[in-house]
Formats: C-alpha cells, structure tokens, sequence
C-alpha cells in the first residue's frame, strides 16, 4: 500500500495495522526517514530550520506503486508500506516510512533497503531547506544513483 | 500539451503550468525544449544545463529522444531528492 501525505504517521501503528490477523508474518522491517538540521554544503548541524517537500501529484503515487510492485515481484513478501510526506517540515520530523513483512527476516531487510534505494532516486519529490542564507534547493547526490544501481533493475 | 516545472526549473521559468501549443516542427522533447528556450531568458536560464533537467512523459521518466505530441502532459524537473 502506498500513501503520499501532508499529515505525520505513527510507524508502530502502521506496522501493528500491517501484521494484524497475518499469522503468516515471520518478521518485518521498517525503516522512518527523519528531517535533520545538518546544512548540506556545510555540514553544519542545527543549520536548518525547516524543509518544504514539493512532490508531483499524479506522477508519484504512479512511481511509488510501480516499484512496490518491483519489490513484490522480487521478493516473496505478506505486506508492503510506503508513507511519504510533502509540504513543510521542521527537523525531527518523520518524512518517509518504509515497512515490508516476509516469512523469513532477509526477504523483509533486503526488500525494505531495496525500496528506500528506488524511491530516492525515483519518487518525484524535491526538498526545499530553509537556512540562514534562504532556501536551498537540495542537490540530488551520485551515491543515490549508485545504491539504486545495484539492485540491477532500470 | 500541458508543461509542468518542478523545484527550480519553477523558480527559473516563473510558471507552475502552462497550456502550450508548439509548432508542428516540434516532435521530441529535446525540439520542445529548443522551443522553450526561444520564449525567454527564464526558460534559458532553467535549460541551461541539461545533465539536471529530468523528463517526464504522461508521467513516466523518458530520455530527451522521446516524442511529444498534442494532449501530452510533459513535466520538467530537477533529479529527484525524497525519501
């Protein structure tokens, strides 16, 4: 299931929502993006003061459905979660959560790594961070490219 | 055909969407991109370089090779930064 939202989520009643009643669930894996206040060009923390996430509507559910499907096909998997948020954000707020829930643990880590790789580099959504010299749109980084490259699919 | 700018190329160009008509002459991205650039120094600006502009046909990524027609729904954006 795939949600895109302004509003926050609660990952452990997503996760409990997700198992409820699937007996056949070994074991799920979950991964919550944070804001952080780290200036990318500097490296400086507390440098950010907020972050506005713009998205295309339309064209992201499609992306984010499209490489759930990627992972189901992969991956033998009771359960699949994507939760993305857009609009603005403050540091310390929840951006992203990824769950999947498999039979066996490696199935989940690896689908989990997998999804978060691909929506980096697919999911049309841009940050917009606001810092003491105004807002800095955030470069897209190589090593994104690369993660998402080994998975082997295009 | 509808021309969406996301992110910068928004800042760059001044306009979230708009409905635009191209001359026949246009069949690809990259030819509606040359047309873009002729409109003005906005459209220029955000072409500039075109190693950041991502491209998306109907919705899905494509390559500057890929043809635009009449009732597409083009979008041009930055490489992509969620998650």
């Amino acid at each position: 299931m795939i949600r895109v939202q302004a509003e926050d989520f609660d990952p452990g009643l997503e996760m409990e929502k997700m198992a409820e009643g699937n007996h056949a669930i070994g074991g799920m894996c979950s991964f919550v993006g944070l804001v952080r206040d780290m200036d990318p060009s500097t490296g400086e923390d507390k440098a950010v003061k907020s972050m506005t996430l713009e998205h295309y509507p339309g064209m992201t559910e499609k992306q984010l459905e499209k490489i759930e499907t990627l992972a189901n096909e992969r991956w033998d998997l009771d359960g699949t979660l994507i939760i993305h948020r857009y609009g603005k954000l403050n540091p310390g707020e929840r951006i992203v959560l990824v769950v999947t829930a498999s039979r066996h643990r490696q199935a989940a880590f690896d689908s989990c790594n997998f999804l978060m790789d691909w929506l980096k580099t697919k999911a049309p959504f841009w940050k917009l961070e606001e810092t003491p010299d105004g807002g800095q749109w955030v470069d897209a980084r190589e090593s994104d490219n690369t993660a998402t490259d080994k998975w082997g699919e295009s | 055909m509808k021309v969406l700018y996301f992110a910068w190329l928004r800042s760059k160009t001044g306009v979230a969407e708009e409905l635009l008509t191209p001359p026949e002459s246009v069949g690809t991205v990259q030819e509606l991109i040359d047309w873009l650039i002729e409109r003005g120094a906005g459209y220029a600006d955000a072409f500039a370089d075109l190693s950041l502009v991502r491209v998306a046909v109907n919705q899905e990524y494509v390559d500057f090779s890929h043809p635009v027609k009449v009732g597409d729904e083009v979008a041009m954006f930055p490489p992509v930064t969620g998650g």
